[in-house]
């Protein structure tokens, strides 16, 4: 089971040959990702890292039968590369790239909606199912297999939670890096509900950070739907008003998207929220056991 | 990115949102040249700097001659303005703006910004001109009418009427209303502008609207293909580390405390500054190394930090996944090669290869770098040095 991805999920490149792709792609292949070819326009026909490289999407999907794109092409090309994913009857596309366009977000997350492609990104470090399939960039070996599910918006503070987790004797099912910027694939909410659906994971555990308001929506949707137990941490507690904190969707804009606001929502919905970033492991001890 | 006043209305007019007419001045002369060239007997001089709160700062004036341009641009000018967003140092105004008078029957508001959760772009109207959008938003809600817009379709009649209708317009001024909300979404559009705030909208006499601020914000990530927008950019309103910092693709962000903080990523670099207020101290900044955390980020992100007088320790927390943290380790050695640094720097460093990243560290010696175990332990080390 685990969420989303396993070790017989399908995966293409898009963006395979590029040195970020490059790199990135032969860690997957080494991790034991099923990455069935790439697609890189104009290299259609070649090998690469011994896997076939096609002109478009349509063709890597048909000839390979791939459901997920891990996509790393440049910024200004990420919306044309998601778009055609999702014309292409791509289920999942998993978006590396960082520095994308807010307004071409925008339209290509409507375009995957209408065609049901579910997007993780842009902006983050991918999606990993321990022991069995990573699609992107974080390093695989911290994630052990075990029974808690991850879902952060911020890369290094994925691995550091992971570890922490591996730490205390735990490990972890999915974790589910979906990135900070302001218009991004799946979100914690249906995160929330397929760890919930999920016979292999028995916790959550959710990182936030200032700016927008989906931990908000996401502490709504935990009160009503989900009876795992949640551990949450929210980054940004001592962050100014109005500045942006490197990631383009943590500002805080007026009183709105504070991280005491998102905590003290969280706590209302039964969440163990922790405060210092260094007790999310033995929080998750913890609520497990309860 | 921001912009100014002055550039905002611009831009407007290249769209076709009416805005009363001005021009910017850098000098007093200029300043009374622009007031003459514009005509008329009443004129404003407002100062052009990145922050809100101008008028009540002092820093817009109304002139009935042109003496009273000359007056007012001569205390305005070279002014330290202290407004609600500039902090209590404000900021030096270095140019206004001058306007002629206009004719304001009523005030409005008119915004325009993403809606994360319906993730297309919301415009928002009040009939609350020259208050604080958010100060509305709070008090009375129901002052606010929202269309969402999606980009799909754009801008149509129906967002206008809606609008419209919303705060109490019919006839001809309904149309002239429309008619300016429709420029206004094109110039958001056009110029991936992240938020546009007009407070306040002005309907004068003859039911016209005019845009009497105007407030721009840009996408960081869409301004390689707006070079015209990028040609705005105003240094001078930036803090120059942050500049600085910028041009070596670092993500630096000045704060008010004494320790120093480096970390890749920006999640872990926001929580590494919440875990050195949890431990009692107060972080001098934010500050993104990215994943590489090679030798020369590590050095230029010493020497930007020490820029800051306040700092009295440096805390460095990398979380090695890829980047091995023996490497890292060697990278902050060599590092301080390149910068000198004379204050503790506590390293910690987890992830891959982490046992001998310590070991590195312990053999080179160096009597200010000192290694920690964990998160809490380089929290705590680092704020009791920064307090000593």
């Amino acid at each position: 089971m685990s969420i989303l991805v396993n070790k017989d999920t399908k995966v293409i490149v898009q963006g395979f040959t590029g040195k970020e792709g490059t790199f990135h792609a032969s860690q997957c292949l080494d991790y034991g990702t099923k990455i069935v070819g790439g697609v890189t326009p104009g290299k259609g026909g070649t090998e690469y890292l011994n896997q076939p490289v096609f002109n478009t999407v349509y063709e890597a999907v048909n000839k390979t039968g791939a459901t997920v794109s891990m996509i790393f092409v440049p910024p200004a090309f990420v919306a044309d590369a998601v778009m055609e994913a999702a014309d292409a009857g791509i289920e999942l596309a998993v978006i590396i790239t960082e520095g994308a366009p807010v307004r071409d977000m925008g339209l290509a997350k409507a375009y995957a909606t209408k065609k049901n492609m579910m997007t993780i990104g842009p902006n983050c470090p991918g999606i990993i199912t321990a022991e069995e399939c990573k699609i992107g960039i974080m390093p695989g070996f911290i994630f052990k297999k075990g029974r808690i599910g991850l879902i952060s918006k911020s890369g290094t503070l994925t691995y550091e939670s992971a570890n922490q987790i591996v730490q205390e004797g735990f490990g972890i099912s999915t974790a589910v890096g979906i990135g900070g910027d302001p218009i991004i694939g799946l979100s914690y909410k249906q995160l929330l509900q397929m760890f919930q659906d999920d016979s292999e994971t028995d916790g959550i555990v959710m990182i936030g950070e200032i700016g927008g308001d989906l931990e908000i929506q996401a502490a709504e949707f935990i009160k009503n739907n989900i009876t795992k137990p949640v551990v949450a941490f929210i980054a940004g507690q001592t962050a100014p008003k109005g500045k942006r904190m490197g990631h383009a969707g943590a500002i805080i804009s007026g009183s709105a998207g504070t991280a005491e606001e998102k905590m003290n929502a969280l706590s209302s919905a039964g969440v163990k929220v922790v405060v210092s970033p260094a007790d999310i492991g033995k929080a998750v001890r913890e609520i497990m056991s309860k | 990115m921001n912009i100014h006043e002055y550039q905002a209305k611009e831009l407007f007019k290249h769209y076709g949102v009416p805005t009363p007419r001005g021009k910017v001045a850098f000098s007093v002369d200029e300043a009374v040249k622009n007031a003459e060239e514009l005509g008329g007997n009443i004129w404003v001089v407002k100062a052009q700097i990145h922050a809100g709160g101008r008028g009540l700062g002092g820093g817009v004036k109304l002139a009935r001659s042109l003496d009273e341009v000359k007056t007012w641009t001569s205390k305005i000018l070279g002014m330290q303005l202290v407004t609600h967003q500039t902090g209590p140092e404000g900021k030096l105004v270095q140019k206004v703006y001058i306007e002629e008078g206009a004719d304001i029957k009523k005030e409005y508001y008119l915004g325009i910004v993403l809606d994360r959760a319906k993730e297309m772009p919301v415009m928002m109207a009040s009939t609350e001109g020259g208050m604080e959008i958010e100060e509305v938003a709070k008090n009375h809600p129901e002052k606010i009418v929202k269309v969402a817009i999606d980009p799909i379709i754009g801008f149509q009649g129906f967002h206008g009427r809606n609008l419209a209708f919303g705060l109490g317009l019919s006839g001809d001024e309904m149309k002239y209303f429309t008619k300016f909300a429709s420029a206004l979404y094109k110039v958001y559009i056009d110029k991936d502008v992240d938020m546009i705030e007009i407070n306040p909208l002005i309907k004068n006499g003859k039911g016209e609207f005019l845009a009497l601020d105007g407030k721009v914000g840009f996408d960081d990530n869409a301004l390689y293909r707006h070079p015209s927008i990028e040609k705005m950019r105003d240094l001078s309103e930036e803090h120059p580390t942050e500049i600085e910092a910028k041009a070596s693709n670092l993500s630096y962000v000045k704060l008010d405390g004494n320790v120093g903080c480096m970390v890749n990523g920006a999640g872990l670099a926001m929580a590494t500054m919440d875990i050195i207020k949890h431990e009692g101290g107060q972080p001098a900044n934010f500050l993104d190394v990215g994943g590489g955390a090679n030798p020369q980020t590590v050095a230029k992100g010493f020497e930007i930090i020490l820029k800051d007088q306040n700092v009295k320790a440096i805390f460095v927390n990398i979380f090695g996944g890829i980047v091995r943290c023996d490497r890292v380790a060697n990278g902050i050695l060599e590092a301080t090669k390149i910068t000198q640094v004379n204050v503790p720097v506590i390293v910690r460093l987890d992830g891959t290869n982490a046992i001998e990243a310590a070991e590195i560290l312990r053999n080179a010696n160096i009597p200010n770098i000192i290694s920690a175990d964990n998160l809490v332990d380089g929290a705590k080390k680092a704020v009791a040095l920064a307090n000593k």
